[in-house]
């Protein structure tokens, strides 16, 4: 006895196909004797974010029996059977929309991400926690069916919505077979092959897979390639357990980025944080100095662009990225916009000092470099370009950049193990604000001019708050490209100090 | 070219009498205007009734062996005096649009033509762009109707009652010599459904038979005294037949119900949503039978006074159910009962929203409010939300937000970037936008932009600085408002008036925001229509001086350009016609070309980004000045960064802005362009041996150096 509509509603973005979901699952329907309604709100491509489809059906035959059904144009939550999702930030819309019941709802969501903007612009890790979304889920559906939708369709040489539609198939949420649903794609007449690869994914992980969430991977202790880098990360077992992977990590980058001596100079500024660490905090100090470290030393310069760039492993990367056969010509033109700054920095120390601190050289020299060039590094002139400027490497320490770089290196170490003593949590939060100095050019001043602002407020307030202020410094300096926000912390900040030096 | 296109579908509008039409909302009011023997079609695409005007658009060759005429009109004003035809003919017409703001703009002629009156039967039909998926100021369509005296039909949200509406709104407009309003909500556009259709009815008379034989009538002609007569005659005459028909052919319906002493009143266009939610409450089965009885307002105006006086009669009193403000309907109502001394009592806002969309989750609050008070012995069932309300909070404020945003390798990005980077350098200017894709340059990642004041009127919108400034203020238009209006009201403005402001007319070859329609300028050849007309070109003909063309993908003429026109040499207003396809219908046309070539051997190149993940700072500056959805994060692959990494994915067109804005924004070198060579020749596939086999030699050279050091 059906005493309502079967409702289906489904969240796509632009480009995903909903409508061509939707136009299966109302002709599977028609094809089975039922009468079906769809609606869903014109998605203009790609320029609307997310939108609603809704599909209901009630069997022919039981509304000549009892009338027609009237049909929603709009999911009525608490009365939808299945529920579509075909992005993983889109299945929490849905249930915040309300579409999800536990006793009502089963939830088939691809766990991939299409990351919005605000996510991806952010200054730095502003992305969605999925293990949270995935944990609700579970909760308020009857069933979840999430895999990674967008994979499978790929795998499959498919559209996802093909994927959606085998996925749907095998959730039983819907009274047809698996042929009612292959069929519909039969008389599609469109990419019958591919869709039907996708429709088969789709089933068969929709039957077999369990939900999952594609959260981050923990990193693991790297492989050395030779004698020395063997011995580096023997050298890191001394240090405490949760350090070891980060400075072992960090201890061959050293090694790749300059020499041998460089990686023992790391691995000596390590275990001189080591020592100062504390076993009773399970020593987070040595983990997140170990790793900010690695990133302060190994700082990208032009050479290091250069090394990094013209390596037989990145091209086979790039390949890979474009999707070229073997012997396939595909040419990588780099975009390089190297400024007087960076000359300047590749220069040697006295040099470039001279150069940066001069406003007449700067005037005569720096319009040469007001160009971006394009370098096409797997042609011939291009790459020996390139690779002669990585060479220069051997000299690296001779640099200005390099001296002004150990000069800011051994000041902030100093820092840390003197705060590591009588102020844990500072000394760590000194390390993780330590993230915000990278990059090169305006991105590097901006971040450096802000740790140092950022330690100094930190070290003017009592001993206990340290952490505290340098962690909200630490979260206002990513928050907006224009500073607003740090600098309105920093007046604020400011202006108590001053109060509390009258108050003194 | 549109960029849905319904050539097959529109076959449907072929169905004869007693065949079955399964389709969209739009296909049926097609079908249904030729059913009803229209002889005319006019109208400007909006959302939610730009795919009404591509349906019409790709059935022209049907509409054409109809005798029908179709026009696609240069704004809604044009569309709606089209309707002048109807005014002295018997000949049926119909005109589209997106409203309010479509209204707003054929509001001139609307007036004329409601106030002189039609023989021949006009329908306006509005896609009332309200509530979900709405991109405009939430206003009702309602307002208008009631000013200019002309009828509004508000048909239930399935295919069988839009059509039955159009027919409807034809014969209740030659009853009443009125114009009729067919209001469309969103969903009711895109609502796909059945009904059983009629033959296609060849108009007659045509309008050629019209043109011979011309009638003038000069009490129809909006100039006094005959003006004061048609205010007469709407009152008097024109009004009561609209009621007579309404009541006569039972427009409106009633669903009894069990409960005589208290009932509903609904807008058409609610009914299913209100029914499917009082069943949920146990109110109503899904087949419609409910236990109080409803009165469905399928001409929301005008109102039938003794229909609503019999249906409260004896109620102690009724739920209205009005979506929109003001309450236009509940006011009415009210004279209506109180001139007819009935008590019973009006309950609509208050218990409902006085503003907001009416989802079912509104109606169903409003509905338990209602009989916890009309009815203290009935319980209301739980409500199913509550079991998840936890659960939705712990993830309200993780869940992102999705705005829209231009497309992958949209030519207005660099535009947008470039006047990011401009106003990086010179500080921020006021910037005036107007209406189409590159309204999205106010949301993030760009951020720009202070006002938008309607379709065209980005230009006209910052006439008011017309003062000496070191920044002067910067207009946007789009080639679609520039057309409909912007080259009198924003450029001839500027002209006349010595403005010497720049305003940037992005000129992507369409109509592009409502779906890629053909205009003046677009480049392509239309069959149909005259195209090729250039914006530059018009700019001057209105005597602007400093007009230029630039290609959007060059920032750095572009940076140059702005600032050129920013820094104020010269009188005059500035145009920058900031030139390139629209991504979207370029790849449409381009991408099966290319396809094609490559599968026929020939040598093709394609260009695609990458971004070296172990460069990236994982700072997004790249991000914040694209916004492009292939440019895109993934996790850093470098265990020692916690930071995500920008990445291009597979979507990638290859536009090229990646690589300009490194460049002109000083970005970190990790992009990359790779420019694969299909079917490559004898000569590509020597030089590239040769350079990989000697790169090739020179990396394991290092390679084998690197490996001695680790």
């Amino acid at each position: 006895m059906w005493d309502r509509p079967l409702s289906v509603a489904m969240l796509a973005l632009g480009g995903q196909g909903g409508g061509v979901l939707t136009k299966w699952l109302v002709d599977i329907a028609e094809h089975q004797g039922f009468l079906a309604q769809s609606t869903y709100v014109a998605g203009v491509a790609q320029r609307t974010g997310a939108t609603v489809y809704c599909v209901e059906m009630f069997p022919q035959a039981e509304a000549e029996k009892h009338g027609n059904p009237v049909f929603t144009p709009y999911p009525v939550p608490g009365d939808i059977d299945l529920v579509i999702t075909g992005e993983f930030a889109e299945t929490g819309r849905a249930i915040l929309k309300g579409f999800v019941t536990p006793n009502a709802t089963t939830l088939i969501a691809s766990s991939h991400r299409v990351y919005s903007i605000d996510e991806k612009s952010a200054l730095g890790d502003g992305r969605l926690d999925q293990s949270t979304v995935l944990r609700v889920a579970r909760e308020v559906s009857k069933e979840l069916i999430c895999f990674d939708m967008e994979q499978a369709a790929e795998d499959a040489g498919s559209i996802i919505s093909a994927v959606m539609l085998g996925a749907i198939a095998a959730s039983r949420a819907l009274p047809f077979e698996r042929s009612d649903f292959e069929d519909a794609i039969r008389r599609g007449a469109k990419a019958v092959s591919r869709n039907l690869a996708g429709f088969d994914a789709g089933y068969r992980l929709a039957t077999a897979a369990p939900a999952v969430s594609g959260g981050a991977q923990a990193a693991e202790m790297p492989h050395a390639e030779g004698a020395v880098g063997e011995a580096l990360l023997r050298r890191t077992a001394k240090l405490p357990q949760p350090a070891r992977i980060s400075a072992g990590h960090g201890a061959l980058r050293a090694l790749d980025y300059q020499d041998e001596a460089y990686a023992y100079l790391y691995l000596d500024r390590v275990e001189l944080c080591a020592a100062a660490d504390n076993a009773t905090q399970n020593h987070e100090l040595t983990e997140v100095f170990a790793r900010n470290l690695a990133l302060q030393m190994c700082y990208e310069d032009t050479l290091r662009v250069a090394d990094l760039k013209t390596r037989a492993s990145r091209f086979a990367r790039v390949r890979e990225h474009l999707g070229v056969a073997d012997d396939q010509p595909a040419y990588i033109v780099e975009y390089f916009h190297p400024r007087y700054e960076e000359v300047c920095d590749t220069m040697p120390a006295a040099i470039g000092r001279k150069m940066a601190e001069s406003a007449r050289l700067r005037r005569w020299l720096a319009p040469l470099f007001r160009k971006g060039r394009n370098v096409t590094t797997n042609k011939i002139g291009g790459y020996l370009l390139l690779s002669v400027l990585s060479g220069f490497r051997r000299w690296r320490r001779s640099t200005y950049r390099f001296a002004l770089q150990q000069e800011f290196i051994t000041s902030w170490i100093e820092q840390v193990i003197a705060a590591a003593r009588d102020d844990y949590r500072f000394a760590v939060a000194l390390c993780d604000c330590m993230d915000i100095v990278r990059g090169y050019g305006d991105t590097y001043e901006r971040g450096r001019t802000r740790f140092e602002t950022a330690t100094r407020l930190a070290r003017a307030s009592e001993v206990g708050n340290r952490a505290d202020i340098l962690r909200r410094l630490h979260k206002a300096a990513l928050a907006d490209e224009d500073g607003n926000r740090f600098h309105e912390l920093q007046s604020e900040l400011e202006a108590e100090i001053e109060a509390e030096s009258v108050a003194v | 070219m549109a960029e849905r296109s319904f050539k097959q579908e529109v076959e449907k509008l072929r169905l004869g009498d007693g065949e079955i039409f399964a389709g969209e909302g739009i296909l049926a009011v097609t079908k249904a205007l030729l059913e009803c023997g229209v002889s005319y079609v006019g109208g400007y695409q909006g959302s939610p009734i730009s795919h009404l005007m591509d349906v019409l658009s790709d059935a022209e060759e049907i509409l054409r062996e109809l005798g029908v005429h179709f026009e696609s009109s240069a704004s809604e004003a044009a569309a709606a005096a089209m309707a002048a035809a109807s005014v002295n003919y018997p000949l049926r017409g119909a005109v589209t649009w997106k409203s309010t703001v479509g209204t707003n703009v054929a509001s001139d002629a609307l007036a004329n033509l409601a106030s002189g009156g039609v023989k021949g039967g006009v329908v306006v039909i509005v896609g009332e762009d309200y509530g979900e998926g709405s991109s405009i100021m939430q206003e009702r369509t309602h307002a208008f109707a009631m000013k200019s005296q002309m009828w509004l039909i508000d048909p239930a949200p399935n295919t069988e009652d839009i059509v039955r509406a159009v027919a409807n709104a034809f014969e209740l407009s030659e009853a009443s010599n009125t114009p009729v309003f067919l209001q469309l909500r969103i969903r009711s556009c895109h609502v796909h459904g059945r009904f059983t259709a009629k033959d296609n009815r060849v108009p007659s008379p045509t309008l050629a038979d019209a043109l011979a034989n011309p009638v003038r009538d000069i009490d129809r002609i909006v100039l006094p005294p005959a003006s004061f007569l048609h205010e007469q005659e709407k009152v008097n005459e024109r009004w009561p037949a609209a009621v007579r028909f309404i009541r006569e052919h039972k427009l409106n319906r009633r669903i009894e119900g069990r409960r005589s002493d208290i009932g509903i009143i609904c807008q058409g266009g609610l009914l299913n949503s209100l029914l499917r939610t009082m069943e949920r409450l146990g109110l109503a089965d899904s087949f419609g039978n409910s236990q109080l009885p409803i009165y469905v307002l399928n001409v929301a105006y005008p109102l039938v006074d003794d229909e609503i006086l019999d249906f409260c009669r004896d109620k102690a009193s009724v739920l209205l159910v009005e979506e929109g403000q003001p309450n236009y309907i509940e006011q009415s109502i009210n004279t209506v009962l109180r001139h007819g001394d009935c008590q019973a009592a009006i309950i609509g806002k208050g218990i409902l929203p006085v503003a907001g969309e009416y989802t079912s989750t509104v109606l169903r609050a409003g509905l338990v409010a209602y009989l916890a008070g009309a009815d203290p012995a009935w319980v209301a069932p739980d409500d199913p939300l509550l079991q998840v309300k936890q659960a939705m909070e712990v993830i309200a404020d993780s869940v992102p937000a999705r705005p829209p945003g231009l497309c992958t390798g949209c030519p207005e990005r660099p535009v947008f970037a470039s006047l990011k980077l401009m106003q990086q350098e010179l500080g921020d200017f006021h910037i005036s936008g107007d209406i189409g894709c590159h309204l999205f340059s106010i949301l993030p990642p760009f951020n720009l932009g202070n006002t938008t004041m309607g379709y065209g009127l980005g230009a006209a919108g910052a006439s008011a600085f017309n003062v000496s400034s070191e920044k002067p203020a910067i207009s946007l238009m789009g080639d679609g408002g520039f057309w409909h209006n912007g080259l009198t009201s924003g450029i001839g403005n500027a002209v006349f008036n010595k403005n010497d402001g720049l305003t940037i007319v992005i000129d992507n070859n369409y109509a592009a925001a409502t779906g890629g329609q053909d205009l003046l300028s677009s480049k392509g050849e239309n069959p149909v229509r005259s195209t090729q007309h250039k914006i530059e070109k018009a700019a001057r003909g209105v005597g602007v001086k400093w007009a230029k063309t630039v290609k959007t993908y060059d920032i750095a003429a572009m940076r140059s350009a702005l600032k050129e026109a920013v820094n104020g040499k010269g009188n005059g207003p500035k145009v920058l016609v900031a030139q390139s396809e629209c991504m979207l219908n370029r790849q449409r046309r381009e991408k099966p070309q290319f396809v094609k070539a490559v599968h026929d051997g020939k040598r093709m190149e394609q260009d695609r980004f990458g971004v070296d993940a172990d460069t990236c700072t994982g700072d997004h500056a790249c991000i914040r000045l694209s916004g492009c959805p292939s440019l895109t994060i993934k996790a850093n692959p470098d265990p020692l960064k916690k930071q995500p990494v920008s990445f291009v994915d597979n979507s990638c067109v290859g536009c090229g802005n990646c690589g300009e804005v490194a460049h002109e924004a000083v970005l970190c070198p990790s992009f990359y362009k790779g420019t694969v060579v299909h079917n490559p020749g004898a000569l590509d596939r020597a030089l590239w041996r040769l350079r990989s086999g000697f790169i090739g030699w020179l990396q394991e050279r290092a390679a084998r150096g690197r490996m001695r050091a680790a």
